[in-house]
């Protein structure tokens, strides 16, 4: 195991890259999809607007990348800290 | 070949299959039973969630209720972003951690983590109310699929399917149900796609219906989203792409969905079964991509049905405009309409209810005043052998249209067609919409005479809606039944291993040998089917608005109680059990107080309509606000108590870093 600081600094990275990406979580789905979607009426996606496409596909290819891009991070920081199994 | 004998042998394979796999992954250890011994492919785990995640209503009814939704298409986004961005909270806020303390169930962690049996308890009684209640909605759409499909009646499909299920959760347990799923997957996969497919390239020449969602239409030239929206709106329906009514119900809604998702017992115990937290992270990625490729085609489904629905009612629509021509004609109906007339789920006449509900009295006087309202109008019957009885008003008053139909009732005819106008078409429009009325005076349109399109036929009738053929019927068949029987048996492992493993061997009898607690699961297993059967067969009135429980409770007590025993050291014994029991009480008051206490019929203190909503929120999405009134008082209770022992927070420190997970244990 490694020792209390090594391990303190992995969490407070983890945290970090945890806020981050529930940021753009939200912006892409709640921001976007619903309460933005009024503002981005001017941008056209096929007959609809940007918001309306976000809502209904969008969203769930941010999310997606979201969860690969956090495992992919996450492996290297277990590596970096010495905590990967 | 006809179409029974197709969806006959599609049905056998696939349980052919199922079956064969249950033998071949018998349980022998109660590591194996609970978690598949903790041996699965990340990957293969994630078709198992995704199969274990998507029921009945994801398959059969999803793209329906964002097609027909009276408040427009957009408004049902909350079902898409919820049900899926819910995975991106498990991996980045459960599924890892949980992994890591490497126990089988739910409760026990927090059992565990807050150092006390009376939370353990309480999380035990909210997982159960919460998988019988998704539980009772599997069965039944198992039974009806049958019913529908293979011409049993609806309790014989529910013994089948409550059969099939028994074979390989009670022996296989976890294992054999994660790679059972993993075939029911592909199955309910393919069942989903591959009409999709046909009906974009039918409508946008596009094979990929993500595309063809926002491609052009191609018999008009315009964008498919401005096409379907232009002639809803022209027959007086809220347009696809409309605007939310209501921002701030929509935002709780979608919340309360996505945190309910990231709460369901049955969901995370699929992370248990990963060799590593590294695969407990991916793993819930790779059940995302399963998931997605089904919901981001739904909306396309859903959207494609409705301008075919569209374009078949008034077929002067699939090039130009809908009223420039006439409507549909009731005797030269496609032989689909006919095949869901007869099930009921599509109806051209509400129908002549004779009990003394206050809702079918209004039913028959709305029948007996469009005859009197015109001298036209014709309700047509049918009787045995396709004989027809027309009635009409013909100058006499309520009483004497009532005695007629009755009479005919009696000999055994059945209201078919109501034709409001008289004149043999079916007009389908919105008749309550204000800036319709003009032009439905002007064409001697008398109201609407499609009474009935059900949300579940938008996804079964797709195929023979695009004239697809009958093997793709067949494959839909056995898609849904995948999609029901999946699901239907991750929640009776969840039932099982909650009573089994927190109940008998965490309470009544924690030195049971591993042999008797695996006879134990079994049991449970069993014994949860046939009350799941039960309830199936005789389903409490109330069944559909129980989902609003549990998701409003899978969101204020268990995604709360996990995430807070992950990421604070402080959160304690009494802080917790508050939390719950605060999250838990709100939300279950706030549903009562619109949905009845308890459900029971009449008992709802408010009348369940937009207008009594506290700032508008439904009683669907009150969950996101439950979890916040968890959080903050559970936080509160604990800075006013003592903090937790010395070895919880060392266990907490050990869950946040993945080194030495190892094989999970049951004690």
């Amino acid at each position: 195991m490694a020792d209390k600081s090594s391990s303190n600094a992995y969490w407070k990275a983890n945290i970090r890259i945890i806020q981050i990406s529930l940021v753009i979580w939200f912006v892409c789905s709640f921001g976007m999809g619903i309460i933005l979607r009024p503002m981005l009426k001017g941008i056209n996606v096929g007959g609809a607007d940007l918001g309306f496409w976000m809502a209904q596909n969008g969203s769930i290819y941010v999310f997606l990348v979201l969860i690969f891009g956090y495992a992919i991070v996450m492996n290297r920081l277990d590596r970096a800290h010495g905590v990967e199994e | 070949m006809d179409q029974f004998t197709l969806n006959l042998i599609f049905v056998g394979i696939t349980f052919a299959i199922y079956i064969g796999i249950a033998i071949w992954a018998r349980a022998g250890s109660t590591a194996e039973f609970y978690a598949a011994g903790q041996g699965v492919n990340p990957i293969l785990n994630g078709m198992a969630t995704g199969a274990d995640w998507m029921s009945a209503a994801s398959f059969i009814s999803m793209a329906g209720i964002i097609a027909l939704a009276p408040a427009g298409g957009y408004e049902q986004s909350a079902f898409l972003m919820g049900w899926t961005g819910g995975y991106v909270l498990l991996a980045l806020l459960l599924a890892p951690y949980l992994r890591k303390f490497g126990k089988f169930t739910v409760p026990e962690f927090i059992g565990d983590r807050f150092y006390s049996g009376g939370a353990r308890l309480l999380a035990v009684i909210c997982l159960i109310v919460i998988s019988i209640t998704y539980v009772i909605g599997q069965m039944r759409g198992v039974g009806v699929t049958f019913s529908r499909f293979l011409e049993v009646s609806t309790d014989t499909g529910l013994y089948i399917g409550a059969a099939i299920v028994f074979a390989y959760a009670v022996f296989g347990g976890m294992k054999g149900i994660t790679y059972t799923q993993v075939a029911q997957y592909v199955v309910l996969i393919i069942a989903y796609t591959v009409p999709a497919v046909f009906i974009s390239l039918q409508l946008t020449g596009s094979a990929l219906p993500q595309l063809g969602l926002i491609g052009d239409h191609s018999a008009s030239g315009v964008a498919f989203l401005t096409k379907l929206d232009q002639v809803v709106t022209e027959l007086g329906f809220k347009a696809y792409t409309s605007e939310s009514a209501n921002m701030l119900n929509m935002f709780l809604f979608t919340m309360s969905l996505m945190i309910g998702t990231a709460g369901l017992p049955h969901v995370i115990i699929r992370f248990f079964t990963v060799p590593k937290v590294a695969d407990a992270r991916s793993s819930a990625g790779w059940a995302l991509v399963f998931i997605a490729l089904l919901y981001t085609v739904a909306p396309a489904v859903g959207s494609m049905a409705r301008l075919n629905l569209t374009t078949t009612m008034w077929p002067a629509s699939a090039a130009g405009n809908a009223l420039d021509g006439d409507a549909l004609s009731y005797e030269a109906r496609p032989d689909w309409m006919k095949t869901w007339q007869a099930t009921g789920l599509m109806e051209f006449s509400p129908g002549y209810p004779l009990t003394d509900k206050p809702a079918d009295v209004k039913i028959r006087e709305g029948v007996v005043a469009a005859l009197g309202a015109n001298p036209a109008a014709v309700l047509h019957m049918t009787g045995a052998d396709g004989v027809t009885k027309e009635i009409r008003a013909e100058g006499g008053d309520a009483a004497a249209i009532d005695a007629a139909i009755r009479a005919a009732l009696g000999e055994g005819f059945k209201p078919r067609f109501l034709d409001r106008n008289g004149d043999g078409l079916v007009q389908y429009y919105n008749d309550k919409s204000e800036a319709m009325k003009a032009t439905a005076a002007s064409k001697g349109f008398a109201g609407n005479e499609l009474s009935k399109v059900d949300n579940d036929i938008m996804v079964l009738a797709n195929p023979e809606i695009a004239a697809l053929p009958g093997w793709v019927i067949a494959l839909v068949a056995a898609g849904a039944l995948a999609a029901a029987l999946s699901t239907a048996a991750g929640l009776l492992l969840a039932i099982s291993s909650a009573i089994s493993h927190d109940l008998i061997k965490g309470s009544i009898n924690p030195n049971i040998s591993e042999k008797g607690e695996l006879l134990a699961a079994r049991v449970s297993m069993g014994f949860a089917i046939v009350v799941a059967t039960y309830l199936g067969l005789n389903p409490p009135g109330f069944a559909a608005q129980v989902v609003a429980l549990a998701f409003g409770l899978a969101a204020a007590t268990i995604f709360p109680v996990l995430m807070m025993g992950i990421f604070s050291k402080r959160i304690n014994k009494q802080g917790a059990i508050v939390g719950m029991l605060f999250g838990l009480v709100f939300t279950a008051v706030y549903i009562f107080v619109y949905k009845g206490w308890f459900f029971i019929p009449g008992t709802n203190m408010l009348e369940d309509v937009a207008a009594n909503y506290v700032f508008g929120i439904s009683p669907l999405s009150i969950g996101a606000v439950g979890a916040v009134v968890n959080f903050v008082s559970a936080y509160v209770v604990s800075s006013m108590t003592k903090e937790p022992p010395q070895e919880v927070q060392e266990l907490v420190e050990s869950i946040r870093i993945p080194k030495g997970a190892g094989a999970a244990t049951g004690h």
